[in-house]
């Protein structure tokens, strides 16, 4: 069993901008059906654990089109989002 | 004043590490272990109900599926738990400088100068609680005045708890306790000890000084000091172990190399050994070093920056090889040989693909690299050989891996300091 989805969680592709003083900030996301998700607002930042999604890392609180979802940098150039939020 | 130390444990650390990232296994038995697919392999960590199930760390997958029909079972991931350890020492880097690991899953911390105003206990609930929000796993953390009791304090209640063994209470917690729940006492040394009539570590601590001495020779003394909680090593500073500069195995051969499929075949023992230890550490080297000495024990260092970094061992050997090339003249057989990663950089960076390697050529090299790794780990190093060490049998017993390197141990040793002053290994 290699690091897979899960009934809560979706591996994506994510778009992200890295500044000049090295911080990372996601900027879309693309969905499996290929259709990609501007990232409105991040309004948090901080390193957590999903015990429901299965997995932790760097967690983002995204706002995307009205809805709050979190985004998950797994530091193996991997990211997930959870599909309920905990 | 006394000093406040933790000591923190990773509750169950495989198993849990693998059952975060598979939720759906958090309410059954898990072993991880081997290859499940296959009939072998052994088990290498358990979960709770596992253990309450009676699998036991090392039993045959066969047997522990006897004890408990429905236990899964789930292959490593090494690079997981490597991860994991690297994240559980950042969180305990916001509180001292002083965090000594033991194992991937255990570490002490003196936090006697960031403790304040507060107590032993705050420090460790939060780090509890950090670990458990943050990286999704559980920490016991024991807390006291010296590293003994710290440890003892963290097998005491666990997962996910903390006990303080104090001044006040340790006549009631760690002295009633079985003398084997002391750091040391194994299984030899309880059946000894019992023999004198010493069951407790309590009654450990209280025996005559002398006697000890004379029965137990100097470990006698250690006991009783750890027992007693007198023991004052101090917790090393952060990284000390750490700084690991280059990776190097060297070889005198069993007999003097006379021409180049002789040391062709050595180098790439001594390769194989370099890029299998570069892997374990999550390293790549950019820089490789070749040290020859001749039967006249003249000899010389030359090295070669590498076009890109590399771990794989045929890259590691070709650059040795055409040090060795370029080098030597052949004047005199050659007595010994040493290879050496140097300028080594995180494995975990990007690795930039250039324009004109071949990139599935590299990637099946490393895909080589570590299915030998696999084989060897289960059917031992003697089972898979590469063709021209095969050709020179008589110079292939060497198993420099195993040879060749110190491995880290244990309390007393505290071998890191020597080890790694100069930061080679």
């Amino acid at each position: 069993m290699e690091l897979c989805d899960t009934p809560e969680k979706q591996y994506v592709e994510v778009g992200a901008e890295f500044t000049a003083d090295g911080s990372m900030r996601p900027l879309w996301i693309r969905w499996t059906d290929g259709r990609k998700y501007e990232i409105d607002r991040i309004s948090d930042c901080r390193r957590a654990a999903s015990l429901r999604a299965g997995g932790a890392g760097l967690r983002y609180t995204c706002r995307i089109q009205g809805q709050t979802r979190f985004l998950f940098y797994e530091e193996n150039y991997r990211w997930f989002v959870t599909k309920t939020p905990d | 004043m006394d000093r406040v130390i933790l000591h923190s444990d990773m509750n169950s650390c495989y198993a849990s590490i693998e059952i975060l990232h598979h939720p759906q296994l958090r309410n059954r038995p898990v072993a991880v272990g081997g290859d499940p697919e296959s009939r072998h392999g052994i088990v290498l960590a358990k979960n709770p109900l596992a253990k309450a199930a009676g699998v036991k760390t090392g039993m045959a997958l066969w047997e522990a599926r006897q004890c408990c029909p429905e236990i899964v079972f789930v292959p490593p991931h090494y690079d997981q738990y490597l991860r994991f350890s690297r994240l559980t020492r950042e969180i305990y880097a916001d509180y001292t400088d002083h965090c000594e690991p033991f194992g991937i899953d255990e570490a002490w911390l003196d936090v006697t100068d960031c403790v304040g105003a507060g107590s032993g206990r705050a420090v460790a609930e939060e780090i509890r609680r950090r670990i458990r929000q943050e990286l999704g796993v559980t920490v016991s953390v024991g807390v006291s005045w010296n590293k003994i009791y710290a440890k003892f304090g963290s097998d005491y209640r666990k997962p996910d708890a903390v006990t303080c063994i104090t001044r006040d209470n340790y006549r009631d917690i760690v002295w009633k306790a079985p003398a084997e729940d002391l750091l040391f006492v194994g299984r030899a040394t309880k059946r000894k000890l019992l023999h004198y009539g010493i069951s407790t570590i309590g009654e450990l601590a209280e025996a005559d000084p002398d006697f000890l001495r004379a029965t137990f020779g100097k470990v006698g003394q250690i006991l009783k000091v750890f027992a007693s909680g007198e023991d004052a090593t101090p917790v090393a500073p952060t990284g000390q172990r750490a700084p690991i500069k280059s990776i190097g195995n060297g070889t005198t051969t069993p007999r003097d190399l006379v021409d180049r499929e002789d040391v062709r075949a050595v180098v790439l023992l001594l390769s194989e050994s370099v890029s299998a230890r570069l892997r374990d550490n999550g390293f790549r080297c950019r820089t490789v070093e070749l040290s020859i000495r001749d039967k006249d024990l003249c000899g010389f260092t030359r090295q070669t920056r590498l076009p890109r970094p590399t771990d794989i061992t045929e890259e590691i050997a070709g650059a040795a090889l055409a040090l060795f090339a370029e080098n030597y003249s052949w004047q005199r057989p050659v007595r010994s040989l040493t290879v050496r990663g140097s300028i080594l950089e995180s494995a975990a960076l990007p690795d930039q693909p250039d324009l004109l390697t071949d990139e599935n050529r590299r990637q099946k090299r490393e895909k080589l690299d570590r299915t030998l790794d696999r084989i060897r780990r289960q059917y031992g190093y003697g089972s898979i050989q590469r063709g021209p060490v095969l050709l020179r049998p008589d110079l292939a017993g060497l198993d420099a891996r195993s040879e060749n390197i110190i491995h880290p141990m244990g309390y007393f040793q505290n071998g890191n300091h020597a080890l790694t002053g100069d930061g080679r290994r």
